[in-house]
């Protein structure tokens, strides 16, 4: 792709160090485990986290994925399967960064709020693109719910993933992809 | 009178709620593929490109394009010499949508009430909009709406006196504001005049037009160029991270209204604007 940098491989559970490394814009191509919760999942983690209770997967060190799959057809090991508005989850994102997740993926805009905990956590905000669900089931080898069962699509699955195409949107530094690319190509001023 | 039975309604619209969600109208497809070409950005042209991809996959193995397989929205347009039989239309038409979302693999997205929250389980109820027209044919549309886009949407009742320039402002700031949310490249349907629902229903129907087509006013035909190549200024670009192509087709449709008001509904369409038709 003339202009587009080559995608730099990176291994999930994300390492810290290559985290910090990551810059906003960077095209990577993510290799290893991530956890999806959705809405329901996230409420349903932080009233337990309210109560005390310990999180049911995972969270320091890991990476979770916005998503809510469709059924798996025969063979596979979910349907389609491309990233959810990731807005709906900024009220829970900087309580999970400050219990260790280093990692989210999902698509559009966060808030002042989670743009800052990323940093302070050292953090990395992906984005997978949004509508291409087919493409990225292509890219899942597993999936087996972890948690909430109940909550068919928004229950917690531990997927291992393979090449998955992503971009850094936010990085450790705080830099957003979204306002770098939007101020280099508008042209309504 | 012609009869129809209901059952033929619930298949019909089970192979068309699969068939929306995995095959990409040509239409749309065919103006990703253009985008592609002509997108400035580097990263636009390789979301551009997934997207193509990510079509002709859905379409080769019959998964779902995207995972938000929507609510189901089910526009039918009944001639008023039709009489259905056999039992209930509207739940036809439900039956037809948990048929299809169950047999296509399709995402069940739909919780029974707004505050309570339970998932249904199979994607329904539909959203069933009946329409009467002369004749004995009915038309089924059946257009799958993710709410991505959906959340992006907004309705304003203007004052007339804001007028085109008002209408044109509610639109910019309307997109500028979703940014990258709505999965852009978006489809823009635009709702002018009738009342408050009214609206919102022009804009949501405005949503099937072919992209490339034209409102038959001249007046709106303008004004959707203008507003067409405003949106594609605002560099938003593809998946929002920056570019020339922002929408792919931007649509009006219009309704007479009242002397005191200038109601405008804009409904936010994903690049996957997805609707499948048949005639019965």
């Amino acid at each position: 792709m003339d202009g587009t940098p080559a995608r730099i491989p990176v291994a999930l559970p994300l390492d810290r160090a290559v985290a910090k490394r990551l810059r906003a814009g960077d095209l990577v191509s993510l290799t290893g485990v991530v956890y999806t919760a959705r809405d329901a999942a996230h409420r349903r983690l932080v009233e337990g986290l309210d109560r005390g209770e310990a999180p049911p997967f995972p969270i320091d060190g890991q990476t979770i994925y916005y998503v809510g799959p469709c059924p798996a057809p025969p063979g596979r090991p979910v349907g389609s399967a491309g990233p959810t508005t990731s807005g709906r989850m900024d009220r829970y994102a900087p309580r999970l960064l400050r219990l260790g997740l280093v990692g989210m993926i999902g698509k559009g805009k966060r808030s002042e709020e989670v743009r800052q905990a990323v940093v302070e956590a050292g953090a990395v905000y992906f984005g997978a693109t949004g509508g291409a669900g087919a493409l990225i089931a292509a890219c899942v080898a597993s999936a087996e719910v972890v948690a909430y069962e109940d909550l068919g699509t928004e229950a917690v699955r531990r997927l291992v993933v393979k090449d998955f195409p992503a971009v850094v949107l936010i990085d450790a530094e705080g830099s957003d992809l979204y306002g770098i690319g939007r101020e280099r190509y508008r042209r309504d001023r | 009178m012609r009869e129809i039975d209901v059952g033929i309604v619930r298949r019909t619209v089970a192979r068309l709620c699969i068939e929306a969600n995995t095959v990409l109208p040509d239409d749309v497809r065919a103006a990703l593929a253009a985008a592609a070409e002509t997108e400035e950005s580097p990263y636009g042209r390789a979301v551009l490109a997934e997207l193509v991809e990510n079509a002709d996959l859905a379409r080769r193995t019959g998964m779902a394009m995207c995972q938000d397989t929507g609510m189901a929205v089910v526009f039918l347009t009944v001639g008023q010499d039709v009489r259905f039989t056999g039992g209930s239309l509207a739940e036809a038409v439900d039956a037809g949508v948990a048929d299809g979302y169950r047999e296509g693999f399709l995402r069940a997205s739909v919780v029974s009430d707004p505050l309570l929250r339970t998932n249904t389980g199979d994607n329904t109820p539909a959203v069933l909009h009946v329409e009467i027209v002369p004749g004995d044919r009915a038309e089924v549309v059946v257009a799958p709406k993710g709410f991505g886009s959906e959340n992006m949407s907004a309705l304003r009742l203007l004052s007339p006196s804001e007028g085109v320039e008002g209408v044109k402002r509610f639109v910019l700031d309307t997109v500028s504001a979703a940014g990258p949310n709505p999965c852009p490249p978006v489809v823009i349907g635009i709702g002018l005049g009738g009342t408050m629902e009214k609206a919102a229903l022009l804009a949501k129907r405005a949503l099937l037009q072919p992209v490339g087509s034209r409102n038959p006013a001249p007046h709106l035909a303008a004004l959707e160029a203008e507003l067409l190549e405003a949106v594609n200024r605002l560099g938003i670009g593809p998946a929002g991270l920056g570019g020339r192509t922002t929408a792919l087709a931007l649509r009006i449709e219009a309704y007479p209204t009242h002397i005191a008001s200038l109601p405008v509904a804009l409904n936010m369409g994903c690049h996957a604007t997805r609707h499948a038709a048949a005639t019965l």
